[in-house]
């Protein structure tokens, strides 16, 4: 659905049914309330019911996201709500599943389920929140922080590299690759409904600031007001990017545009590309589940009368 | 002094390389017999290996019920070395190589493949080998050639039909062969019940038994990393499992199968997964995690294997039942329960699912890969007694459902649950302790709550789950001598209770199941009136004996160990238990290979 057609039509579900009242216990300025209120209101404007709607979150703070929007919601282990959201997914296949997570969760202590979920292609949405540290342990290194970098929190500067979530989710094979940054709400929303209405995994990683822990990627650093220009380079402010594969079967195509999407998540320093890197419809994991049970196509698992099966046959072949 | 079933029992064994093809001779074997209206048990030993290292499959058939293997070898058909003089990994030599040998002239293959328009092909065609040497067994013992042929077109169906004809007609010289070569006769003959007293017994391994119970309790979801010996039963689900609309999916590790399942169970299917000790390793954090959240499941299939670490992979241990007693960090309700044969895994593996559904916490059922991989003849199992119950379902008075409290205190502890999808049934839950609303809380009063709370589900499982699932005392109420074991020596035991007997003493089994909630009570006061007790247990440290003497304060008197790798044969059980009380000894090992 065209997001301003969504936006025109009458609404059953308001704004306010989308978040909970639980106190939000985020800092003071932290990133997460703009990815907060991106979710909420991109739920919103996809008027997606809340109760089939499946929130699956990490641990850390981003984990937290899980109590405020009023759906499902699961606030799961540290690293493992991508396998928490595919068991969810593949047992209610008419859920809207969303997984939420930091860095650390995500690309450190999950990165085996960030690799995995992108070749599996269930259609659910992962946002990956941003901010280069540990927050909730006090501000140590995350995957995401380069090399030489040293946070106030940090006694020493870090001596690993950082990793490049957006090329790593190209070689998963994620079918739909995004950025976002966590200030830039309007932006983010929509790429929200992108990313949730694709069908299959959506993979969107958002620049969050940690205004406690991370004194170098603040939001004055990203607003480049040491440089005098913003450091957020929209790539659709480029008329000749065009991150979709028209053929899902032209392996030149595909590479093509997995190439300038490389090129695009290298660009560092000064230059922070955010919107869609990569985008692709291929067929997904519920599909492929639905060609070998078609009972799947029309009832999710859990409807299915599964129970007292007739096993009768599978004794028959072993008298 | 040799009992009824030690005279009238056969013990054949093939032993060769693996990857040679000696699991689908034996088996064909194994079903012949069956045919036959015999009762049969078999088992398999093999190496963390694909092809070329020894094996060795035991068949032992016997007109009256078998669920044990015995040292002795009445046939032994050899296709390595190894089997003839001995293999440096079991120890010690086959006791029947002091016997007459016979060789099978390979011209008798050859012969074979004439009869059906192949000569000149017995290099091609090499692996029936193994059936010349089925052939040759039939015809030396004097059994019935027209049950093996049975067995042989039941095998090869359809497209391999051709190959059953070749393989009767190997079967049909290498049996003629025998009968007009081999000079020496073996003492033990071996025939088929008279055809009226024949039953249609099926050959069911531990893994099918528990596949098909998962099947018929509503499995949705099974999730599984590859692993010895836990792969099979995920395989044949993976296998059977689309017909039944059963969708299971090989994860990339345990922590991703365990939190798979849990995001189903808590979206309202049936969940499982399956594993060995280190996969279950793996899945700690997960268990916890679904111990708190209160997911109804998932259910995990733990297959014992030796460990530790890697250890021994492909070969039987008892050794985990103290990790599935404490699978993580806190204190958390759940279930533990370890069948002893077909019918209880079967049974076991159904009530699971109830359990996890009705009291919302996580189920281990505690395997063999003694029991995954051996064959028993087995009569249908009784499914009439099993019935779903998934639970208490909150059914929302609105579709705002605003006073939804999926953590609700109760007295019996359990919370209705709702099923994700529904209006009206929103809850939030988390791995952090929680308030009834499932959002964090570190209150006091509410964690001394919620543990409570959940801790009390387990009294209500104790309290509800019937006592014949729980523990199963054989024999005689009271008896002189009171063997005590679990898990799935327990056919090697009760084989053994006739020979024990013979020396003067009553003797009585107590199997128990449920390792978690205990029967404390029931056990204490079996054990109590009991003179004098020996444990069984395959592993070092007598797991069993530290959970009894934990929960009812007895401490048993002997103890009959085994811990290399290998399951108890009875003549193991029956000296064991004579020398633990002819030397008055706390602790005996045995290990005959």
């Amino acid at each position: 659905m065209p997001e301003t057609a969504a936006a025109a039509a009458p609404k059953k579900f308001s704004l306010q049914q989308y978040k909970t009242e639980v106190h939000v216990d985020w800092c003071p300025g932290c990133g997460d309330f703009g990815i907060l209120s991106s979710i909420q209101q991109a739920l919103f404007q996809l008027q997606i019911p809340p109760y089939k709607i499946a929130m699956i979150s990490g641990i850390g703070c981003s984990g937290k996201t899980a109590h405020y929007v009023d759906t499902y919601g699961l606030h799961t282990l540290h690293g493992r709500a991508l396998p928490v959201a595919t068991g969810a997914k593949l047992a209610n296949n008419q859920l809207t599943v969303v997984a939420v997570g930091g860095d650390g969760d995500g690309y450190g202590i999950g990165a085996g389920y960030f690799l995995n979920s992108g070749r599996r292609n269930l259609d659910m949405t992962y946002i990956v929140f941003n901010n280069g540290v540990y927050g909730l342990t006090k501000g140590q290194a995350s995957p995401t922080l380069a090399k030489g970098l040293k946070t106030k929190s940090m006694p020493e500067a870090s001596i690993q590299e950082g990793i490049n979530p957006i090329a790593v989710a190209l070689g998963a094979g994620y079918t739909w690759i995004g950025r976002g940054y966590a200030l830039d709400v309007k932006s983010l929303v929509s790429l929200i409904v992108q990313a949730i209405n694709h069908k299959g995994t959506s993979f969107l990683d958002v620049f969050q600031t940690c205004p406690v822990y991370n004194d170098l990627r603040t939001k004055e650093w990203y607003a480049g007001e040491d440089i005098g220009r913003t450091r957020i380079r929209r790539l659709e402010a480029d008329p000749t990017w065009n991150p979709v594969v028209s053929d899902p079967l032209s392996i030149d195509e595909i590479v093509e545009k997995k190439t300038r999407a490389l090129h695009a998540s290298y660009e560092t320093g000064d230059n922070l590309a955010v919107g869609v890197f990569y985008s692709i419809e291929l067929p997904t994991y519920d599909d492929q589940l639905a060609t070998k049970m078609p009972a799947l196509k029309e009832h999710p698992l859990v409807d299915l009368p599964l129970y007292q099966r007739d096993v009768q046959p599978l004794f028959d072949e072993l008298a | 002094m040799p009992t009824e079933l030690s005279r009238r029992e056969f013990s054949w064994v093939l032993g060769g390389p693996q990857g040679g093809g000696i699991n689908a001779s034996a088996e064909i074997y194994a079903k012949a017999l069956t045919r036959g209206g015999l009762h049969v048990f078999a088992n398999i030993e093999f190496h963390s290996n694909i092809m070329g290292k020894h094996s060795y499959y035991r068949v032992t058939a016997a007109p009256i019920p078998v669920r044990s293997h015995v040292d002795d070898i009445h046939m032994l058909v050899a296709l390595d070395q190894e089997s003839l003089f001995g293999d440096a990994a079991e120890r010690k030599h086959y006791p029947s190589h002091t016997g007459h040998v016979h060789q099978v002239a390979p011209g008798v293959l050859e012969e074979a493949l004439k009869q059906v328009g192949k000569g000149g092909q017995s290099r091609k065609y090499i692996v029936m080998r193994n059936t010349v040497a089925l052939g040759a067994s039939i015809g030396i013992s004097g059994y019935d050639e027209e049950l093996m042929f049975e067995a042989i077109r039941n095998e090869f169906k359809g497209r391999k039909a051709e190959a059953a004809e070749m393989n009767v007609e190997a079967v049909r010289a290498a049996a003629a062969y025998a009968r007009s070569h081999f000079s020496v006769r073996p003492e033990r003959r071996l025939a088929p019940v008279p055809v009226e007293q024949r039953k249609n017994r099926m050959l069911i391994k531990g893994f099918q038994a528990v596949g098909i119970a998962k099947l018929r309790a509503g499995l949705g979801l099974q999730t599984y990393y590859p692993i010895s010996p836990a792969t099979d039963e995920s395989v044949y689900l993976e296998a059977k499992g689309p017909q039944y609309q059963c969708t299971v999916v090989q994860c990339e590790d345990e922590i991703a199968s365990i939190n798979m399942a849990i995001g189903a169970a808590h979206m309202g299917v049936r969940a499982a997964t399956s594993t060995a000790g280190p996969g279950f390793a793996l899945m700690s954090e997960g268990f916890g995690f679904a111990a708190i959240t209160e997911a109804p499941g998932p259910v995990v299939f733990l297959w014992q294997r030796g460990g530790p670490s890697t250890g021994l992979p492909t070969r039987t241990e008892q050794a985990d039942l103290q990790f599935a007693l404490h699978p993580a960090h806190g204190d958390f309700p759940h279930i533990v329960v370890a069948p002893g044969d077909i019918e209880e895994s079967f049974s076991d593996s159904f009530e699971s699912f109830n359990w996890a559904d009705r009291y919302q916490m996580p189920v281990v059922v505690l395997l063999e890969k003694f029991l995954a991989s051996s064959l028993f003849s087995s009569e249908p199992i009784d499914m009439s007694k099993l019935k779903i119950d998934r639970g208490q379902i909150y059914q929302p008075a609105d579709a705002d459902g605003d006073g939804y409290r999926r953590h609700a205190i109760t007295a019996d502890g359990v919370s209705p649950r709702t099923l994700p999808g529904m209006p009206g049934g929103i809850f939030s839950t988390t791995s952090d302790e929680h308030d009834p609303e499932g959002h964090i809380t570190e209150g006091v009063e509410n964690r001394i709550a919620m543990m409570r709370k959940r801790m009390a589900k387990l009294q209500t499982a104790a309290r509800e789950i019937p006592a014949t699932s729980k523990f199963t005392l054989h024999g005689p109420r009271q008896a002189d001598l009171t063997l005590v074991a679990w898990g799935a020596t327990k056919g090697a035991i009760l084989d053994a209770m006739s020979e024990l007997e013979a020396d003067g003493r009553s003797v009585n089994f107590l199997q128990i199941r449920l390792m978690r909630p205990f029967p404390s009570d029931a056990v204490a006061a079996i054990l109590r009136g009991a003179p004098l007790t020996v444990l069984i247990e395959n592993n070092y440290s007598a797991q069993l004996g530290a959970l009894i003497s934990e929960q009812t304060g007895v401490v048993l008197d002997h103890h009959v160990l085994k811990y290399d790798g290998r399951p108890f044969s009875r003549n193991e059980i029956v000296e064991g238990v004579r020398a633990a009380l002819s030397e008055q000894r706390k602790e005996v090992m045995v290990s005959h290979a």
